[in-house]
């Protein structure tokens, strides 16, 4: 049975520190930890997307830079490590692929409306909130959470996913939506996962 | 302008799951960042959609990293970092959320269009999305018109009403071409706002045919 603390909240709960570490101290022990757990699977990750080898090295490599560069942008309240270190991944490849800047929100704009929502969620922990998450996916229908799989995981459009699954495009569309529409359901109406 | 009302014109899941999937184009996604900056519930959809990209991340298989990859990175460590510097917010430009000014610049190139109405084309219309400022001027009514694609805009000071609704700060309006409307700018701010489109406007009014001749709206 899934508990808040299964080894993969008691590892999201580490490298959350670990990026800490890096943010507060430049504990340069500490960025090797994060390097040996998220480089491979970084790799790996953007290989599954599509890029070459040789380019996933070097996004790798540029975003692990960024990662010890933007370390005090990372808000142990607001995202897990591998969330943040994936919208780095995102934006670089992004950025390598169309030569253009995918668009990050600045967290000290001054024209940023504060969620209201967030306080009375300070109570539970990012690592748990990820764990949910993860447990609601486990739970979801087989073929909803395959497609979903695909829309996000190997980054397939929708009409990518309908040719290679036969289905209408309609279908999954609306399959996606449930998915969605139940992980919601499950993780509360604030959405906090 | 006190405390800002939360938007009531959203963008749906699906924008949003795509936004956090990063499958739009430049333009269309500073859009969305300019909304989530000004509301609240649409940040948390994404942040919870960018939540499964992490899951994808730890999911993947280890991939084997090239020899020397680490000590590549910690040679660079100490490297001093490209400056990012965002122009100085003055003026309307302080109405823009950061990932906008970051696209727009510091002068944007205005222009006349029409009696009330005053453009400035951003970025390079690469991959043939549009995108632009519209300054419209108090209680100044644009021609009825539809959209040949998708067209997405956001509110960024001011506001207008359609007949669909009223639109404030941070509200997005996303219309195809099944959507025929005439905008009238709030009587006493008039509108500023960020529109983003992947194809030509139509103008549909009997003055707006002629205008299509004439306007590239």
């Amino acid at each position: 049975m899934d508990t808040a603390s299964s080894p993969a909240t008691t590892e999201a709960r580490q490298l959350a520190l670990w990026l800490g570490r890096v943010a507060e101290l430049r504990d340069r022990a500490a960025f090797a930890q994060l390097f040996g757990h998220f480089a491979p699977r970084l790799k790996g990750y953007l290989i599954r997307l599509g890029c070459e080898p040789g380019v996933a090295e070097e996004l790798v490599q540029d975003v692990m830079l960024t990662v010890w560069r933007r370390a005090d942008s990372f808000d142990a309240a607001q995202a897990g490590a591998a969330t943040w270190i994936y919208t780095i991944a995102r934006n670089r490849r992004i950025d390598r692929l169309r030569s253009e800047r995918y668009p990050t929100i600045d967290p000290t704009d001054p024209l940023l409306v504060p969620d209201e929502a967030e306080n009375a969620d300070q109570g539970i922990e990012t690592a748990e909130r990820e764990h949910s998450l993860r447990s609601a996916i486990k739970r979801l229908p087989k073929e909803q959470a395959e497609l979903l799989h695909m829309a996000f995981f190997e980054d397939r459009p929708h009409g990518a996913i309908a040719a290679a699954t036969k289905l209408p495009l309609g279908t999954v569309k609306s399959r996606i939506r449930l998915a969605l529409a139940r992980l919601r359901k499950e993780l509360g109406p604030d959405g906090s996962a | 302008m006190g405390v800002p009302d939360m938007p009531q014109f959203h963008l749906s899941e699906d924008d949003l799951l795509d936004y956090a999937a990063g499958r739009f184009a430049q333009p269309f996604a500073v859009l969305i960042a300019s909304h989530l900056t000004l509301c609240p519930a649409c940040r948390r959809s994404v942040a919870r959609f960018e939540a499964l990209g992490g899951l994808a991340v730890e999911a993947a298989p280890p991939a084997e990293l090239d020899p020397g990859s680490f000590e590549a990175v910690v040679a660079r460590l100490d490297e001093p970092e490209p400056a990012q510097t965002l122009p100085p917010a003055t003026g309307e430009l302080s109405r823009l959320p950061a990932p906008l000014r970051a696209l727009v610049g510091a002068a944007p190139a205005w222009k006349k269009i029409m009696r009330g109405l005053d453009e400035a084309e951003i970025g390079d219309g690469r991959a043939g999305v549009r995108a632009r400022l519209m300054r419209i001027a108090p209680g100044c009514a644009m021609p009825r018109h539809t959209h040949g694609g998708r067209e997405m805009l956001i509110v960024l000071d001011g506001g207008y009403s359609d007949e669909i609704g009223t639109y404030d700060i941070g509200d997005v309006a996303v219309a195809g071409a099944d959507v025929v409307h005439r905008p009238v700018a709030d009587a006493r701010e008039g509108c500023l706002c960020f529109a983003v489109s992947d194809a030509r406007l139509k103008l549909t009014g009997p003055i707006g045919r002629v205008l299509n001749l004439f306007i590239r709206y």
